[in-house]
């Protein structure tokens, strides 16, 4: 649903091939574990069989004595906590936590926590040697749940943590890292007064991003210390930033080489492979491969952060709501950080809420530390919410889409922070929602339809790109973010665009750390917007050259001068291609043609998006499945509209995976339970039906496209969007995901 | 313990390579014979990235013990194309946009153009059922059913014309 009044592109708005898809359909594409170096050595890294315990002492001698082994490390290799704090200065924590989430130093804290690592000429022999390594631990007691955790006599995971946030700083350590409030308002008068109140707790469980490609690397270490890694992740320059920060190196003195990556999600926004890789092969001058198994990923990689929700929200008898009062608690894993302040910024930017007040805490327990999930933070909180709403519109028998449209939020209200809200396009959506056919398509029996809506607020960042012209007059775009969905097709689409060439001549690839500027990892949506305009700067860069040169063989004004359909144009003077012009450049005082832009915008614009689904509850085994789903969006501009449909399917069935099937299992020991596909169960294709898609197009002015980004906002509804329709379709409010069939079974057989 | 030699034939090439008794086929593929298109997301069956075929029939690289593979014929992502032109399914993935991160995309060419020849009419919910084996995180899957339906239906267009 393209907006009536788009402007009329030749290039953006199309669906052609992206420039790496034949390698990615023939097998060619080298991916984190492809990658293989002259010479390379295998490692294997040991891990803590405890969820907690504290490490007395390790004895690695007799695996380094097994013949093949080449390189042993242990946390005690790695720079000391004394002095990395003294490098890092003030905002030392998050980097430290890094640090000791790649190597346990003198505690595991979670099962699966890396202890020491070798490499070898071979994987079994590494894996061989990793058995003869003698750990000494005193296993300590451990604490998973989140409640539990916060209890007053919980497992203390660190003795240096003291909650932040609160009212007077706490005396003694505690697993709680953090308080954070959000509040306007008078919340309780509000509420007193309000005809309608949804109440209650909504609980979901960590979840993992489930990117097929488990981690990779490889590094290679030389006498000098130059230090080259090959990695697949979503930031390069987010490696070598942190690789170089944690061992103490100088930054220039790495350099790293994207590979293909296979899917993140925002789990490969962080190190666990590369600082270790560095350390063995400096120890034996090879280069050094690690690979994750599976179960090392589920074990020992970034889940999301479970949550504990209490809220009551309030209306009056018209559907205003009037008041939101919203506790929350997230689990960070081992280390402090699961997104309490994006979590609590989310959780009411939808609406025009007068009252409210907003709680959240950050609390570790023994598990992996969580990292970054698509729209960090929103997804399980915009759950508890759209179930609040979507029990307003029963309790005051209105359309759940009239309820939220008399709230939806409009361009210039209040943000979630206080500053105005830019050009959201909520009430659009609700709209072409309610619009679609799928709104008003009858019931079948047993059925239930559930909608819900989400905000995210994209990100801008620092992103360098270059554009070069070639001899003959085709194109190199050079970015430095890493492609994870079809990135180069749109930047070789702008470039395209703005330089009036047909997409074809225009080539775009992604360089490693020392062929381009710095640039912010791939995430936060941020690439399309951000990376986009530096492509199009040094685009618009490229134009202005090629009209100088084209003025100064004609002998007149730059300015007389103007650049359409890919040549030089000017009052009776024949078209100079660019062709003609590359073919010049030799020759002309100026030389090559080229040039290279630096952005850090701060005009990025926010995504919604607005989910119908309709589910089935199977009579006897309360298995859910999902019938129709409708996917729609407010993406500013679509580039190339196919990759943008693919990622509102992609949030939407990662939504209701999250919903349905998915969340961390452990046992009485502490352990993961379902560390693997079959019983860590993501959807797969016959789970589903096909996921419908509408695009709105209000565009961002900040982007010379209108371009918003799209990558997160369509994860943030489905959680909410698949309850309200399982709770329709049961008859009883479901406030746990997932929703299992025995959480099912069990919400009727209570409802009697 | 010593490797093994084992001759076999690897889209339609005889090869021969050394491995360990205990090796799995899909470490052969990647770490011996050094053809990466094949991959490993779970090296327990579950994912479906390393699908390939052994004498026609669909099976999971990771499962299937390397010298097990001797005398026989192994199929895999490299050979779809042939003689540098795409096969219908792979430019029909490319088309639909059926992939993101491409990092399942082989694993499913191979299932899917193991379906379709087999059966070059399959519904919607054929497909799924077939594709079930093969997980991908980052397309929601629709694009990848509607890829393979749109070229069973040019294949099959092409088989009439032919």
């Amino acid at each position: 649903m393209n907006d009536m009044s788009a402007p009329p592109y030749k290039v953006v708005g199309t669906r052609p091939v992206r420039p790496d898809g034949v390698d990615k359909v023939t097998g060619k594409a080298v991916f984190g574990p492809d990658f293989a170096a002259s010479g390379m050595l295998h490692g294997a890294v040991l891990r803590s069989p405890h969820p907690h315990a504290r490490i007395r002492a390790i004895d690695t001698s007799k695996a380094a004595a097994l013949p093949g082994v080449r390189a042993v490390v242990t946390g005690a290799d790695f720079p000391t906590l004394e002095s990395l704090t003294m490098a890092l200065g003030e905002s030392s924590g998050d980097v430290l936590d890094i640090a000791r989430n790649c190597m346990a130093l003198d505690k595991a804290l979670y099962e699966g926590h890396a202890v020491a690592a070798v490499a070898a000429t071979s994987t079994l022999i590494a894996r061989e040697a990793l058995q003869l390594i003698a750990v000494d631990y005193e296993v300590l007691p451990h604490v998973i749940g989140i409640e539990e955790a916060m209890a007053a006599d919980a497992p203390v995971l660190h003795d240096t943590l003291f909650t932040k946030g609160l009212d007077a700083t706490p005396d003694k350590p505690s697993n709680v890292a953090t308080r954070f409030v959000m509040a306007n308002g008078d919340v309780e008068s509000a509420l007193a007064g309000a005809a309608a109140v949804a109440s209650g707790r909504f609980t979901t469980a960590p979840v993992h991003q489930g990117y097929i490609e488990p981690h990779a690397c490889v590094a290679s270490v030389n006498a000098d210390g130059q230090t080259q890694i090959w990695a697949s992740s979503q930031g390069a320059f987010m490696i070598r930033s942190l690789t170089a920060t944690i061992l103490g190196m100088p930054i220039s003195d790495i350099r790293v080489t994207p590979l293909e990556i296979g899917g993140g999600f925002g789990g490969k926004t962080t190190v666990y492979l590369e600082p270790v890789a560095v350390l063995l092969s400096r120890k034996c001058g090879l280069p050094v491969r690690l690979v994750m198994t599976r179960d090392e990923v589920f074990r020992a990689s970034g889940p999301a952060p479970g949550s504990v929700v209490d809220l009551r929200i309030g209306a009056d008898k018209d559907g205003k709501l009037v008041a939101a009062d919203i506790e929350f608690r997230n689990s960070a894993g081992a280390f402090p950080g699961s997104s309490v302040h994006a979590t609590a910024m989310c959780s009411l930017a939808c609406y025009r809420i007068a009252n409210f007040r907003v709680t959240g805490w950050d609390v570790v327990s023994n598990m992996p530390s969580s990292a970054a999930y698509r729209a960090p933070g929103a997804p399980p909180v915009v759950f508890a919410v759209e179930s609040a709403l979507d029990e307003i519109a029963m309790q005051l028998g209105l359309d759940p889409i009239d309820l939220r449209l008399r709230n939806a939020v409009r361009p210039g209200d209040p943000g979630p922070m206080g500053m105005p809200h830019g050009p959201v396009a909520l009430v659009e959506c609700l709209e072409a929602a309610k619009a679609h056919p799928h709104w008003t398509a009858p019931l079948a029996p047993r059925h239930g339809r559930g909608v819900a809506a989400g905000f995210w607020p994209n990100y801008g960042g620092q992103s360098t790109a270059t554009v070069s012209v070639a001899e003959d007059g085709t194109i190199t775009v050079v970015t430095g973010s890493p492609d994870i969905g079809g990135s180069r097709a749109s930047m070789a689409m702008m470039a395209a665009e703005v330089l009036g060439l047909p997409y074809e001549a225009v080539r775009c690839i992604v360089a490693d750390t020392a062929s381009i500027g710095f640039s912010m990892v791939t995430g936060g949506s941020r690439t399309t917007f951000a990376t986009g305009k530096a492509v199009v700067e040094a685009s618009e860069a490229v134009v202005a050259t090629l009209r100088a040169r084209a003025a100064a063989i004609w002998g007149i004004e730059d300015d007389a001068v103007t650049w359409q359909g890919g040549a030089a144009q000017a009052a009776g003077q024949e078209p100079l291609t660019i062709k003609a012009i590359a073919a010049k450049a030799g020759q002309s005082a100026g030389g090559t043609i080229a040039a290279e832009a630096t952005v850090n915008p701060l005009d990025y614009a926010a995504g919604l998006a607005v989910h119908i689904c309709d589910t089935e509850v199977d009579p006897e085994t309360r298995q859910v499945r999902v019938a129709r789903y409708t996917a729609v969006q407010d993406v500013g501009r679509a580039i190339h509209p196919s990759y943008v449909e693919g990622q509102m399917q992609g949030g939407a069935v990662q939504g209701i995976g999250w919903a349905l099937n998915e969340g961390y299992v452990h046992d009485a020991g502490g352990r993961v339970a379902n560390a693997g596909f079959l019983d860590y169960r993501m959807p797969v294709a016959s789970d589903l039906p096909m996921i419908d898609t509408v695009m709105i197009e209000v565009p961002n002015p900040a982007h010379p496209f209108g371009v918003k980004g799209v990558g997160e906002a369509p994860i943030v509804p489905p959680l909410g969007a698949v309850a309200n329709a399982v709770s329709r379709a049961a008859g009883v409010r479901l406030r746990d995901l997932p929703m299992s069939p025995d959480r099912v079974h069990a919400a009727i057989a209570a409802k009697g | 313990m010593s490797k093994v030699l084992i001759a076999t034939k690897i889209n339609g090439e005889a090869h021969e390579f050394a491995c360990e008794p205990s090796a799995s086929l899909l470490d052969a593929l990647r770490d011996d014979l050094r053809l990466t298109g094949t991959k490993e997301g779970c090296g327990s069956g579950d994912c479906g990235a390393c699908t390939v075929t052994l004498d026609g029939e669909m099976v999971c690289a990771c499962l299937v013990l390397a010298p097990e593979v001797a005398g026989r014929q192994v199929g895999t992502v490299e050979g779809i194309a042939e003689d540098g032109a795409l096969h219908p399914l792979q430019a029909k993935f490319l088309e639909h946009a059926a992939l993101q991160c491409g990092f399942c995309t082989p694993g499913f060419l191979v299932a899917a153009k193991n379906l379709l020849d087999r059966n070059p009419d399959p519904s919607e919910h054929e497909v799924r059922f077939w594709l079930a084996g093969n997980l991908c995180r980052c397309t929601g899957y629709d694009k990848i059913v509607r890829a393979v339906l749109d070229a069973a239906a040019e294949l099959r267009q092409e088989r009439a014309g032919a």
